[in-house]
């Protein structure tokens, strides 16, 4: 393994630094005097919740080798959520529920 | 310049918003800490890249490569490329907020995450920068402090709360999707289609890209369908989203 200089890493870091903040502020920047198309706009809106289903599936699944573990925890926060929780409560509520089972189980 | 418009109240609905996504840092940041401690940086460098890069995949994929011996320029590319999804997500906030001042949005965009605009689009109020820099705040300390703590406490974390804690950003996820999903069988409807999109492309791309292609599809067509066959009844249901 080649180890780099600090001064290499740290240039490393900063150009890492920039290309991670230019897709997210150029929207911003590009699009201010832009008025979308209703159909486009439509479309932002349902991007919201596609890149929700994109993060959870099938990432869910194989956050232990255990596939079950995703399973359950994603049962329990459903299950949580539906009945109206704060989103804080069904964070700690399947944290906890997997707590016991990684425990006992 | 409108920084009166910044009220206090705000940021802290922001902050408190942020409460499910600092708890789900916590682990991952942890991790990454762990990891690029094993690769060789030192904690300066490790807390630095947390700070000025702030985004998980990247910084994971980062520590790999730079431990597989890959050049900083190969490096930086790769951030690149893993990181490109950030646009979709900008470009869908700005939409949902609004223009407004640019200084003020240029510093908040700085702390679009995956998880801080999921936290953000599903928000039903208006969402003010206010509310914008309570959420980032919060949830840029945690993921700087973790990734400190995991450099310097390593595997000191239980087995069981680390391995549990590591569903937290998922069931932030669910949590967040579901009262919006019960209100508008659309969004269940996008989120099964791009789940599915995401799962069948992932061996093919780049889990980055995957979820660029996939998103866009899901949504595209199902905008279109419901266009369609629903005749033009966006105005009402727009409101129901928003």
């Amino acid at each position: 393994m080649k180890k780099l200089t600090s001064q290499t890493t740290l240039l490393m870091i900063l150009g890492m630094a920039v290309v991670t903040y230019i897709p997210r502020v150029l929207p911003f920047l590009l699009f201010r005097e832009v008025e979308f198309s209703p159909f486009f706009k439509d479309i932002l809106k349902n991007i919201r919740y596609a890149i929700l289903g994109a993060l959870i599936f099938p990432g869910i699944f194989l956050v232990q080798d255990d596939p079950l573990f995703g399973v359950i925890g994603g049962l329990v926060a459903f299950i949580l959520s539906y009945i109206g929780l704060d989103v804080v409560l069904v964070v700690i509520g399947s944290i906890g529920v997997l707590y016991l089972y990684t425990v006992f189980l | 310049m409108d920084l009166d418009k910044l009220r206090m109240e705000d940021f802290l609905k922001g902050v408190k918003s942020a409460v499910g996504v600092a708890i789900g840092y916590v682990p991952i940041g942890m991790t990454y800490g762990l990891l690029a401690k094993t690769a060789g940086l030192t904690l300066f460098e490790t807390v630095g890249m947390s700070l000025m890069v702030y985004a998980g995949a990247s910084q994971f994929v980062a520590v790999n490569l730079i431990a597989m011996g890959l050049g900083p320029v190969q490096v930086v590319f790769t951030v690149f490329m893993v990181n490109f999804r950030h646009f979709l997500m900008s470009t869908s906030l700005r939409e949902k907020i609004g223009a407004g001042h640019r200084f003020l949005e240029s510093l908040y965009s700085f702390g679009v995450t995956d998880e801080t605009f999921a936290v953000s689009s599903v928000e039903e109020r208006e969402l003010t920068p206010a509310f914008m820099f309570g959420l980032n705040v919060t949830a840029y300390l945690s993921w700087s402090v973790s990734s400190g703590a995991g450099f310097l406490l390593g595997r000191s974390l239980p087995y069981a709360l680390k391995s549990s804690m590591s569903i937290a950003l998922y069931a932030l996820f669910i949590g967040l999707l579901v009262p919006s999903a019960r209100k508008n069988k659309e969004v269940l409807l996008v989120v099964g289609i791009a789940g599915g999109l995401n799962s069948a492309f992932r061996p093919f791309l780049s889990s980055g890209w995957s979820i660029v292609l996939a998103s866009l599809i899901a949504a595209a067509s199902v905008t279109y369908l419901y266009r369609k066959f629903k005749g033009d009844g966006q105005q009402e249901r727009g409101e129901e989203i928003d």
